[in-house]
């Protein structure tokens, strides 16, 4: 572990250098919402004045740059009786600039079940290890509840991190790449008051945090409240229309699909993110649907969630951003729903 | 032209339009890249749009437009008889389309309107699963050509096809767009059954509803969400009636 400061204005060179040889994605305001709140993304930037570091949260996640929506798998060539395949995951190089700690979590979940699990991607590892990340401290986001699953704070899975202490930012490296890239700036050592005002900002932060949720014991809860009303009031409202899976940083469920072109001279199979809340999702052949009701798919969204990954992963899958919230057109917000649970559990 | 060793059926089609504007069938016209083989997957048997010669040996008959007028109604039962499958091309023959909007006026004043002193004959207008079986409906205002595509290589080669059960909401996601909701605008894209790849709404304009409502749509709870975020009860009941998709799915 490596700790430096960077001034602001050699930042901003040094993303003007990384600029010149890779494609920067970063967090860029795009719009207002209805109340005049702008509403970021992470998008490519091509300079530095199109990013605004200083950002609550972006509508998407930057999952898709991991995890495209949609992704071609393999692609077929048929001639003369024969065929051929073509499988491709050559990733380029990335940037991707500014990434919340939730965010850097969110991705380290994302390497447990598609980089370090049996059945590792290809395509995922290749886009993971071509990407270099860049994370930054910010103030709690509305309605997050990051420090209640522990993703508040992260410890690795990016290349550096920063931290702004006003006139500087404090930078912790983590990879190689990361001090290469670093390097080619103008730092300095971490001095005591650096230490003094990063401990100041972290101490400011955590302050903040206002959303009441405790998830200890909560795969227990889940267990024992396999049957509650509550999952009846908040399934009936449910529009079973996947943004919350299409927000989330770490849903990865996906269905595969095989495509022939028009002239039937090349097929391929191709990968489309999808959603555990959609009518169909749990419907195999013969039409048989094992979650024909909305209140049975929303339930077991939160138990993937809170339930089954941390019997997998000994963590929550959830890293607490709140987009599937803010996504959710009749109001699910998922720490509402975990509240209603514990009420239940004490009556 | 075999795929996997197969031959594909080259089932004869015939396009008809009845009452609506014709932009399916250019739809069907549309897409250079791929018309030459998409032609040669189909024979095509008539199809006044886009050529003269026209024939009445078909299997596949493909009708775009509502049903507005008896010789309409005599003629799509005639079609109906000699198609061995009758699929409904486009919102207007599925749902009845911006031109069911007539029927919520009194047909003679509809009538003088627009024809003024020189009346025309015409009915209510229905959709054409109203009037005949219907085998397949692909809705759509137009419909999406690429889906149409699709439906063609199943019918011919049995290529796995279906309609997507998930909304409009999906495809705008996973098109990055903002949720227009959001920024104010009313949109029905959580009840809107998707396949059409949100072209409205990522152009910036939200979703009527053309493609009719989504499977197990959950329109009750979207409607009082709506009223909830200050959509009116008129606006939002003029967007689910403009294309006639949703008769019976609004209490």
């Amino acid at each position: 572990m490596l700790f430096k400061t960077v001034s602001k204005d050699e930042f901003e060179k040094l993303v003007g250098i990384m600029l010149e040889s890779n494609e920067v994605v970063a967090p860029t305001r795009v719009e207002s919402d209805v109340h005049g709140d702008p509403i970021h993304e992470y998008l490519p930037v091509e300079s530095f004045d199109e990013i605004d570091l200083n950002y609550e949260t972006t509508a998407h996640s930057a999952k898709t740059y991991f995890l495209p929506y949609r992704e071609n798998l393999s692609t077929y060539t048929f001639e003369a009786g024969d065929w051929g395949q073509e499988i491709g995951y050559r990733a380029m190089p990335r940037i991707l600039l500014g990434l919340h700690a939730c965010d850097i979590n969110g991705l380290l979940k994302l390497d447990k079940v598609l980089a370090r699990d049996v059945f590792p991607s290809p395509y995922y590892v290749s886009r993971r290890q071509n990407t270099f990340v860049v994370g930054i401290d910010h103030e709690p986001c509305d309605g997050g509840f990051c420090h209640a699953v522990g993703a508040d704070t992260v410890t690795h899975g990016f290349d550096l991190f920063l931290t702004d202490l006003g006139e500087t930012y404090l930078v912790e490296i983590k990879s190689s790449r990361g001090y290469s890239m670093l390097g080619q700036v103008k730092t300095q050592d971490v001095s005591d008051a650096d230490t003094q005002a990063f401990k100041a900002v972290r101490h400011r932060i955590t302050e903040q945090f206002t959303t009441d949720l405790d998830i200890q014991d909560l795969p227990n809860l889940l267990d024992m409240e396999f049957e509650s009303e509550v999952w009846t009031k908040w399934g009936e409202k449910c529009l079973s229309c996947g943004s919350c899976a299409m927000s989330c940083p770490t849903c990865y469920c996906y269905g595969v699909e095989e495509r022939a072109s028009m002239d039937w001279k090349t097929g391929s199979k191709s990968k489309r993110l999808y959603a555990c809340t959609i009518v169909d999702f749990a419907e195999v052949s013969g039409g048989r649907n094992f979650r024909p009701d909305r209140k049975t798919r929303l339930k077991y969204r939160f138990y993937h969630q809170h339930r089954g990954f941390v019997e997998s992963y000994d963590e929550p899958k959830c890293v607490g951003c709140n987009r599937c919230g803010r996504a959710c057109l009749v109001g699910i917000h998922p720490a509402e729903v975990i509240g209603d649970l514990q009420r239940e559990e004490r009556l | 032209m075999q795929y996997l060793g197969i031959q594909p059926k080259r089932p004869k089609i015939a396009v008809f339009d009845f009452t609506g504007c014709e932009g399916c069938e250019l739809q069907l016209a549309n897409k250079e890249e791929t018309l030459v083989d998409f032609l040669a997957a189909v024979e095509v048997v008539a199809f006044r749009e886009v050529m003269t010669d026209a024939g009445d040996d078909y299997e596949i008959a493909l009708i775009e437009g509502a049903i507005s007028r008896a010789d309409e109604e005599a003629l799509l039962r005639q079609i109906r008889d000699r198609a061995g499958v009758v699929v409904a091309l486009g919102t207007c023959a599925c749902y009845g389309g911006v031109n069911r909007l007539k029927n919520t006026f009194d047909l003679g004043e509809a009538n003088r309107e627009v024809y003024g002193d020189k009346p025309k004959e015409t009915s209510e207008v229905r959709a054409v699963g109203d009037v005949v079986e219907v085998d397949l409906a692909i809705p759509g205002c137009p419909v999406n050509k690429a889906e149409v595509e699709r439906i063609v290589q199943h019918v011919v080669l049995d290529v796995a096809f279906s309609f997507p059960a998930y909304p409009v909401c999906v495809e705008c996601k996973q098109r990055f767009n903002i949720c227009l909701v959001d920024r104010g605008q009313l949109c029905l894209g959580p009840i809107v059954q998707a396949g059409c790849d949100a072209p409205c709404p990522t152009g910036g304009r939200g979703c009527w509803g053309c493609r009719g409502p989504a499977r197990d749509a959950n329109v009750p709870e979207y409607l009082s969400a709506l009223k909830e975020k200050g959509f009116g009860e008129d606006e939002v009941r003029e967007r689910l009636g403009f294309f006639g998709a949703f008769e019976g799915a609004v209490g």
